[in-house]
C-alpha cells in the first residue's frame, strides 16, 4: 500500500474523505513538514534522495520515504558495509536471548552493522550486545522512529539514538498498527546481506522476514534449536528447508566473507582461565543441561556445600547465569 | 460508699493498669458502667449481678456507678468482671476493703459465679509486677502462666465464692500454688531424619538456621519443600527463657495458648489467601497477626507468589524493624515480630513436573515478577529443589535413598555457630549475622585475601552492587562460622554466591 502513489492511494483508501485528502495534498507545505522535522530531531529522505540507502532501492516496494533518528554516518554506512539482522521470537527461551545477545556482541565486535527490530525477546538482546560490543547497531520500527515501542525498551532506544540509529517508513507520531510490523520486516530484509533467525516458532513474523530477505536474493541463516521444542519448529524448518546452519559469529562471517577470510572476534574468556576442576566439571554439567544441584553433586561425587561453591563462582564470574526462581545456564561468552 | 479495685486492660501484647471504682448511693436502683466501656463491657453488669447472687452474696439495692479509671482509653472484653464484682463486693462492705486494696485481680465471671480464664494473662501478670502489685488473682486455668513472672504471687481462684472466703481469710489457696512452668504437651517436633536426599537444600536449611537468614525455596509441588520448612525450628537452638515467656505472651494474647511455658519456637504457615491485617495484626482491638504469632520462631509462606502484593508489602516494614506497629487513635500499639522468613513457591506456574510442563522462559519470568520485590530484598538465600533421586524401587515400593541426618546433630552445628556469632557481636545490637547493617558488615568481618580477589573478580564481571555485596558478606560470615574459621575464606564467598538470587531477580530489588 505504501508503494502506491498519492491518486491511487487516496482512491484506493480515502472512499467518502477523498475530498479532505485532496485538499491535505493541495496544502501541505514540504518546507513547514522538513521544520517540523528538524524540530524533533527526525531525519528524512525520500527514495531520490541521497541519504537514502541503495540497498532499500532492491524492493518491489521501497518506503516513499525513509525517517530515522541518530547518526547520519551510521545509516550511510549501511551502503557501504555488510549488515546483517539478527532477529527471532519475542516470547524467546533464555538460551535464544544468549544467543541473540552473543550474536549481536560477535558481529558488533567485527564492525558488522547489527540490524533488528526493537522488539522483546531475541531483537532486543541482539540490540544490547552489538550496543555493549561498542559496534554499529541500527533498528527498523514499525512505528515513528522517535517513539520506543514496546515501551519497556525505552531505554534501548535511548542507547540506539545514542550510537547508532533507529529508522522507519513512518513519520514522527505514527503508532504501531497490526500491518506495519510485516511491513517493516520487508525493510529489514533489504538492508541487510544476511538475516539470521535465531528462534522462531511456526507463524513468526521471523520467517516473513527471512522469506522476504530470499526473495530479494539476500541469504538466510538460521540457529538450530531443540526438535522438541515448539519455540524453535519454525527455525528449524528454515533449516530443513537450506537456510545456512548458523553455530555463532564465525559461521556468520564465513557466509558474508568467505570461509576464514575474516576471524571472528579473538575473545578467549579470561574467567575459563582461573577456574578449578571442580568448577570445571560443574560447568561441563550445566552446558549438558543438568543444572540440578543435587543430581550435580551425586554425579560428580561433590559435597552440597562444594556444588555450591562452584555454582556460585561460575555465576560471579559471568559463566552462568541463574534465572529468577534458581535454575542455571550457561551464558553463551 | 466507695471502693476501688485494681484490674489490666490488654494493649497489644502488654497491659495497663485499669482502676475500677464503684461508688454506692441511695436512688433508684440501677448499675451504671462509665469510663470508655465498649459493649462487652457494658454487659458486664448482667454476668456481675448474676454471679455475686449466685455465689451466695447479696446485690445492694442503691445505685451503683462503676467508672473505669483512666476513663479516656477504651475498653473492651469481659476481664473487668471480677473486678466490678469485687468493687460492688466491697463499697457494700460484704468483703474488707484493705484486704482487697493488696490485690490486683482480673477474670471473667459466669452467671453462676465460677471464673473464667481471659486472654493475655501473661501479659496482665507483667503488668501487675511492674505496677508493684504483690498479689493477683487469676482464674485457676490462667494461674500457670500468670506464674512465669517472678517476684509476684498469682492466686488461681476457681470461683467468687471461694475469693470473697480469701479475703475474709477462711480459705487459702494449696500452698505449693499453682504449677510453675508446665510442660505444654504437643507432638513431637518433625525430625530432619524423615527427609530422604535433598542435600543441597538441607545444607540451605542449616546454613539460614546458623545465621538468621531469610530463604526461599523453589521446586516443583511435592519434591519437600513444605517438610523442609517444617523441620526448621527444630535445628534452631530451643528459646531462651525470655524468649519463651516472649513467645507464651503473644499466643496467650491471642487466645492460642495451652497454658504454661511454650518451650518451642513456633512454626505458622498461613494460607496464601490471608488478609494484611491477618498477616501483620489489625483489628478494632488490635490483635497479633501470623507474623507475631511466629515470634522468634518461623513465618512460613507457601505458595509465595499466590500472596496478595497489599499482604506481601505490609511484611515488608515488620521484617526490617523486628516488630508490628499499628494506629489506633491517638495511641500506637506494638506487637514482636522477630521472625525467619521461610518462603516456597513452584519453579513455574504451571507447576508440574519436568516432561509435562509446558511453560516458556518468559512464562516463568512473569511468574517469579509476581513475588514482590521489597520481599525479595529481605531474601538471603535462594534454594531450588530438584524432585529427588529415587533409586528402582524395592519391593516394598519404598524409596532407597538412606534416611538423612537427624535433627540433632544439625542443631549442634546451628547452636556453635550462633554462640560464635554472639561473641563476636556483643555489644552492637545484632543478634545473628542476617541482623548485621552495613556498617556492622564491614567491621566485623575479616576477609581472607583469597575472599578478597573472589569479591573483586565478581565486581569486575559486573552484576554486584553494594547491597548485593553486603548481602554476600553476611552469608559468607554464616558459613564460615559454621565451618568453624574466624576468617571469611574464598569457598566461603563463594558458596554465598551460590545461594544468591537469580539475576533478574536481584535487578527488581
Amino acid at each position: 500500500m505504501l508503494g502506491l502513489d498519492d491518486e491511487e492511494l487516496i482512491a484506493a483508501v480515502a472512499g467518502a474523505h477523498a475530498g479532505e485528502a485532496h485538499r491535505f495534498l493541495e496544502t501541505f507545505d514540504a518546507s513547514v513538514a522538513r521544520r517540523e522535522l528538524e524540530r524533533m530531531g527526525v531525519h528524512a529522505a525520500c527514495a531520490h534522495g541521497s541519504a537514502y540507502p541503495v540497498r532499500l532501492r532492491d524492493l518491489r516496494d521501497p518506503p516513499a520515504t525513509l525517517f530515522w533518528v541518530g547518526s547520519d554516518e551510521r545509516l550511510a554506512s549501511l551502503t557501504r558495509e555488510p549488515a546483517v539482522a539478527v532477529v527471532g521470537a519475542r516470547r524467546a527461551s533464555q538460551y535464544g536471548l544468549e544467543v541473540g545477545y552473543s550474536l549481536g556482541r560477535g558481529l558488533g565486535a567485527s564492525g558488522i552493522t547489527v540490524v533488528s527490530g526493537m522488539a522483546l525477546g531475541v531483537d532486543a538482546a541482539a540490540h544490547r550486545g552489538v550496543l555493549d560490543a561498542g559496534g554499529p547497531a541500527l533498528a527498523v520500527l514499525a512505528c515513528g522512529p522517535e517513539l520506543a515501542y514496546p515501551r519497556v525498551n525505552r531505554g534501548l532506544h535511548g542507547r540506539l539514538v545514542g550510537t547508532g540509529a533507529v529508522v522507519s517508513e513512518h513519520p514522527p507520531g505514527q503508532r504501531a498498527l497490526r500491518w506495519s510490523f510485516p511491513a517493516r520486516n520487508r525493510i529489514m530484509a533489504a538492508l541487510v546481506e544476511l538475516v539470521v533467525v535465531v528462534e522462531a516458532a511456526e507463524h513468526s513474523g521471523s520467517l516473513i522476514t527471512a522469506d522476504l530477505a530470499s526473495e530479494l536474493g539476500r541469504s538466510v541463516a538460521a540457529v538450530p534449536g531443540r526438535i522438541t521444542h515448539r519455540g524453535t519448529a519454525g527455525s528449524n524448518r528454515l533449516l530443513r528447508e537450506g537456510a545456512m546452519l548458523t553455530r555463532g559469529t564465525e559461521d556468520v562471517l564465513d557466509e558474508l566473507f568467505g570461509p576464514g577470510a575474516r576471524a571472528g572476534p579473538d575473545t578467549p574468556d579470561p574467567a575459563l582461565e582461573t577456574l578449578g576442576s571442580s568448577e570445571r566439571s560443574v560447568l561441563e554439567q550445566v552446558e549438558a543441561g543438568r543444572g540440578g544441584p543435587d543430581a550435580l553433586g551425586l554425579e560428580l561425587r561433590l559435597s552440597a556445600a562444594a556444588v555450591r561453591a562452584a555454582l556460585g563462582r561460575l555465576e560471579a564470574v559471568g559463566l552462568v547465569v541463574r534465572g529468577a526462581l534458581g535454575a542455571y545456564e550457561r551464558t553463551a561468552r | 460508699m466507695f471502693a476501688s479495685v485494681a484490674t489490666f486492660a490488654l494493649e497489644g501484647v502488654d497491659s495497663h493498669e485499669v482502676t475500677v471504682e464503684v461508688d454506692l448511693r441511695r436512688g433508684l436502683p440501677a448499675f451504671t458502667v462509665v469510663g470508655l466501656p465498649d459493649a462487652s463491657v457494658r454487659e458486664a453488669r448482667e454476668r456481675v449481678r448474676a454471679a455475686l447472687l449466685n455465689s451466695g452474696c447479696e446485690f445492694p439495692l442503691k445505685r451503683v456507678t462503676a467508672n473505669l479509671a483512666p476513663a479516656h482509653i477504651r475498653k473492651a472484653g469481659p476481664s473487668f468482671d471480677l473486678a466490678l464484682a469485687l468493687g460492688v463486693l466491697a463499697a457494700s462492705q460484704q468483703v474488707p476493703r484493705e484486704e482487697l486494696s493488696r490485690y490486683a485481680v482480673c477474670g471473667e465471671l459466669s452467671l453462676g459465679g465460677a471464673l473464667r480464664p481471659v486472654l493475655g494473662s501473661l501479659a496482665m501478670a507483667l503488668g501487675a509486677r511492674r505496677a508493684g502489685y504483690a498479689r493477683l488473682v487469676v482464674a485457676v486455668e490462667d494461674a500457670g502462666e500468670a506464674a512465669l513472672v517472678d517476684g509476684l504471687e498469682v492466686l488461681g481462684v476457681p470461683s467468687l465464692d471461694r475469693l470473697v472466703d480469701l479475703l475474709c481469710g477462711r480459705w487459702r489457696p494449696s500452698a505449693d500454688g499453682p504449677d510453675r512452668p508446665r510442660a505444654s504437651r504437643e507432638e513431637p517436633e518433625p525430625d530432619l531424619a524423615d527427609v530422604r536426599g535433598q542435600l543441597d537444600a538441607r545444607r540451605a536449611l542449616e546454613i539460614a538456621a546458623a545465621g538468621g537468614h531469610n530463604l526461599l525455596m523453589t521446586g516443583a509441588p511435592g519434591v519437600g519443600k513444605t517438610m523442609l520448612a517444617r523441620r526448621l525450628p527444630g535445628v534452631l537452638p530451643p528459646p531462651s527463657f525470655d524468649e519463651a515467656v516472649e513467645i507464651t505472651r503473644v499466643r496467650s494474647v491471642a487466645g492460642l495458648s495451652p497454658g504454661g511455658l511454650a518451650e518451642r519456637r513456633p512454626f505458622r504457615a498461613p494460607h496464601h489467601t490471608i488478609s494484611p491485617s491477618g498477616l501483620i495484626g489489625g483489628g478494632a482491638t488490635p490483635r497479633p497477626g501470623e507474623i507475631s504469632l511466629a515470634h522468634h520462631g518461623v513465618l512460613f509462606l507457601d505458595e509465595l507468589a499466590e500472596f496478595s502484593r497489599p499482604s506481601l508489602e505490609a511484611l515488608r516494614a515488620p521484617l526490617e524493624a523486628g516488630q508490628v506497629e499499628i494506629m489506633r487513635g491517638q495511641r500506637t500499639i506494638s506487637f514482636p515480630a522477630d521472625v525467619m522468613l521461610v518462603g516456597a513457591c513452584n519453579d513455574c506456574p504451571c507447576g508440574r513436573l519436568a516432561p509435562h510442563c509446558r511453560c516458556t522462559d518468559s512464562d516463568r519470568a512473569r511468574y517469579a515478577r509476581r513475588l514482590s520485590a521489597p520481599l525479595l530484598d529481605r531474601i538471603d538465600i535462594l534454594c531450588e529443589l530438584d524432585a529427588p533421586e529415587f533409586s528402582t524401587p524395592t519391593a516394598y515400593g519404598a524409596v532407597t535413598s538412606p534416611p538423612g541426618e537427624a535433627s540433632e546433630p544439625v542443631r549442634a552445628r546451628v547452636r556453635e555457630a550462633r554462640e560464635r556469632q554472639g561473641r563476636r557481636l556483643e555489644g552492637t545490637g545484632a543478634g545473628c549475622n542476617a541482623a548485621m547493617d552495613a556498617r556492622l558488615s564491614r567491621t566485623h568481618l575479616r576477609l581472607s585475601p583469597g575472599a578478597r580477589s573472589v569479591l573483586s573478580q565478581a565486581q569486575a564481571a559486573g552484576g554486584l552492587n553494594g547491597r548485593g555485596h553486603d548481602r554476600v558478606l553476611r552469608l559468607a560470615r554464616t558459613i564460615a562460622d559454621l565451618g568453624a574459621s574466624s576468617r571469611v575464606e574464598g569457598e566461603h564467598v563463594d558458596e554465598a554466591f551460590g545461594y544468591r538470587l537469580g539475576s533478574s531477580a536481584r535487578a527488581a530489588a
